[in-house]
């Protein structure tokens, strides 16, 4: 397992640095010049600007400028933002928490979901159960999380007027009230993500499950003698969560671009809605930074996705 | 997937009146694929929505021409009514017009941002797949590399840094437009490649390949004339899915207030203006919502009856 674990760990850095790369070259593809600014300053001469250019390298060949680049952002030199003229990686560490807590507990409830549905579904196939389930979880995946946030915000924030659609950092209660008042106002952006999640998984796993329980070793544990749910929980699921997991793994991205939609519609305060005040305040610092970070994300959760990979499937830790 | 409604083998097959009575009437595979789709219920009333809702797109500009930039301040956010069926907006502009119209840039930039990821994603395929060794490794490592590659930041950061130069080069829509589809399509081929790999790593070593390359076709003429015809099913069912999420794309990015320009009223952004006024005029953000959801859904079930019909594997 763990030689297992130091390789997918080496297989992750090559991929960190790609990424690494497409967004340097994105960026140096892009036109415009951080100094335009100072070009049309009057006040700012020819001369001074080209001397700033040359002490910042920016006409230093693209590979050493990619180098330096790199370093500074391994050192956690981040660069500060132009905007609120706080350093970049103290603003993403402040967002990141709520961020994290809104995209985990929306994938607990995604599972919630999906795991029970999807195996119920898969044990009785075409039945009326089966495509109840399997309708609603088209309409799931179907329905953008901008359209279920709004949906949300009319009915239960405007309509029942029971939960609060902003979301507020600064809360004025202590102990339970306080956690109360917390809970109210993440059900709805964890319920958005959690339910479109939930319907694209219900039918990996229902698929997954599908494609297990038709092997003999699942005949020969029934005809044992045990009792269909351990037949079922232990023998099936385990092994039909292995296919579920990669594709999980590979939903991961657009995780983090429905974290970033429900995060601007409830005014979340985490780094995607960060991004997004980022780019429209011409931001680059922060931007950069926070689309590296997401990228990083999305590389350590494809990591812990193998390791539970190597973990359901032991086979695979030891080749 | 395998979710759907189960064609069976005993299905009854097209009436062919000529047939012999003892040989298994000739079926082409398209009629096959035909006869295949329709058992798929829902796949066929959705293609019928589907093509409803192309058909409004299309030509209700034409029938309802009211503008879709008249500002009519006596009737701001006003609910549906027979003047306005889908009521108006802030500025009494009038909401079934400029969804009629936004429905067209919706559906245009779906379908040319599948296009875009359909052919990149062929070639890169077509090419690891007949390739195979060193090339299919590199093309792999770079197809997971964009698989893990977070969608929605970098698409705002490529928007973030070409918005204005192209805007500058070829006009604000159609500049935004050719931005989006490139970008979209950009982001999406990865599965695409992905399945025309593994369709060419099982049909080179088939036998007809086989014969076609002993008769003497050159690499090309096998790929383009026998491989990729049969690896065809697989990448329209992809094609169509495709061109769901390349609409959600769009309207998510418009949503953010990062896509076409506010006087181009595609869904989302019609979404985007209405999302303040939520408590006034939920009409303005229900309606736009809808039609994205419904034209993703039926795209979705399209798909799934597509699958049924096209991926022979799947069907028992």
């Amino acid at each position: 397992m763990t030689h297992y674990l130091i390789r997918r760990l080496l297989i992750a850095i090559p991929s960190v640095l790609g990424i690494s790369v497409i967004l340097f070259t994105v960026l140096a593809l892009a036109p415009g010049d951080p100094f335009e600014e100072l070009a049309t300053n009057p006040a700012v001469p020819p001369e001074v600007r080209l001397q700033l250019r040359a002490s910042l390298g920016l006409d230093d060949p693209i590979h050493v400028r990619y180098f330096a680049w790199l370093t500074s952002m391994l050192r956690g030199e981040w660069g500060f933002s132009f905007v609120s003229r706080v350093d970049v990686d103290e603003l993403i560490l402040q967002r990141l928490p709520t961020t994290l807590i809104v995209i985990g507990s929306s994938q607990i409830v995604a599972l919630a979901i999906a795991l029970p549905v999807g195996i119920l579904a898969a044990t009785r196939p075409y039945s009326l159960f089966d495509k109840i389930a399997n309708t609603l979880a088209f309409v799931g995946f179907s329905l953008p999380t901008f359209f279920t946030g709004l949906l949300f915000i009319l009915f239960f924030s405007i309509y029942l007027d029971w939960l609060p659609f902003v979301y507020r950092t600064r809360i004025d209660a202590t102990g339970l009230a306080w956690l109360w008042e917390h809970v109210k106002q993440t059900v709805m952006p964890v319920m958005v993500l959690g339910l479109f999640q939930g319907a694209a998984w219900t039918r990996f796993v229902r698929s997954a499950v599908l494609d297990v329980i038709r092997l003999d070793y699942v005949t020969t544990a029934r005809a044992k003698g045990l009792p269909e749910r351990v037949v079922i929980t232990k023998h099936v699921v385990r092994n039909a969560m292995i296919p579920v997991v990669t594709l999980v793994a590979l939903q991961m991205p657009s995780v983090f671009g429905g974290a970033i939609v429900t995060e601007q519609i409830f005014r979340v305060p985490g780094i995607g809605s960060l991004l997004i005040s980022a780019i429209l305040a011409n931001d680059t610092p922060v931007i950069m930074a926070v689309t590296f970070v997401f990228a990083c994300l999305v590389v350590f959760f494809n990591l812990v996705a193998d390791i539970v990979y190597g973990w359901l499937d032991p086979r695979i830790s030891y080749r | 997937m395998a979710g759907s409604t189960p064609a069976s083998a005993t299905a009854d097959g097209p009436p062919l009146a000529a047939s012999a009575a003892a040989s298994r009437p000739l079926v082409s595979p398209w009629a096959e694929a035909w006869r295949r789709f329709r058992k798929h219920r829902l796949a066929v009333a959705s293609a019928v929505i589907l093509f409803l809702i192309i058909l409004a797109v299309l030509f209700g500009p034409l029938i309802w021409t009211v503008p879709i930039d008249e500002i009519d301040f006596r009737a701001r956010l006003q609910g549906p009514s027979w003047e306005h069926p889908l009521g108006t907006d802030d500025l009494g502009q009038d909401l079934l017009a400029r969804m009629l119209y936004g429905g067209r840039i919706s559906l245009a930039v779906g379908c040319a941002a599948m296009l875009v990821a359909v052919l990149i994603g062929t070639t890169v395929g077509a090419v690891a797949g007949i390739a195979s060794g060193a090339v299919d490794a590199a093309l792999m490592w770079v197809t997971d590399l964009f698989l893990s590659l977070p969608e929605l930041p970098l698409l705002l950061l490529v928007i973030y840094l070409f918005r204005e130069p192209l805007r500058a080069l070829v006009g604000p829509k159609m500049g935004i437009f050719i931005l989006i589809v490139a970008v979209i399509g950009g982001f999406r081929w990865m599965p695409v490649a992905r399945l025309v790999r593994a369709q060419f790593f099982s049909l080179r070593e088939k036998e007809f390949v086989e014969a076609a390359r002993a008769l003497g076709a050159s690499t090309p003429r096998l790929v383009v004339r026998h491989i990729l015809p049969n690896a065809l099913g697989p990448v329209i069912v992809a094609a169509t899915i495709d061109i769901a999420a390349a609409i959600i794309a769009e309207s998510t990015l418009s949503f953010l207030g990062l896509g076409f320009p506010p006087d181009v009223p595609t869904w989302g952004r019609l979404l985007y203006d209405a999302k303040d006024q939520l408590d006034f005029a939920p009409h303005w953000a229900l309606f736009p919502g809808l039609a994205i959801f419904l034209t993703v859904l039926t795209i979705n079930f399209v798909g799934d009856g597509l699958r049924d019909a096209l991926d022979p594997r799947r069907v028992v």
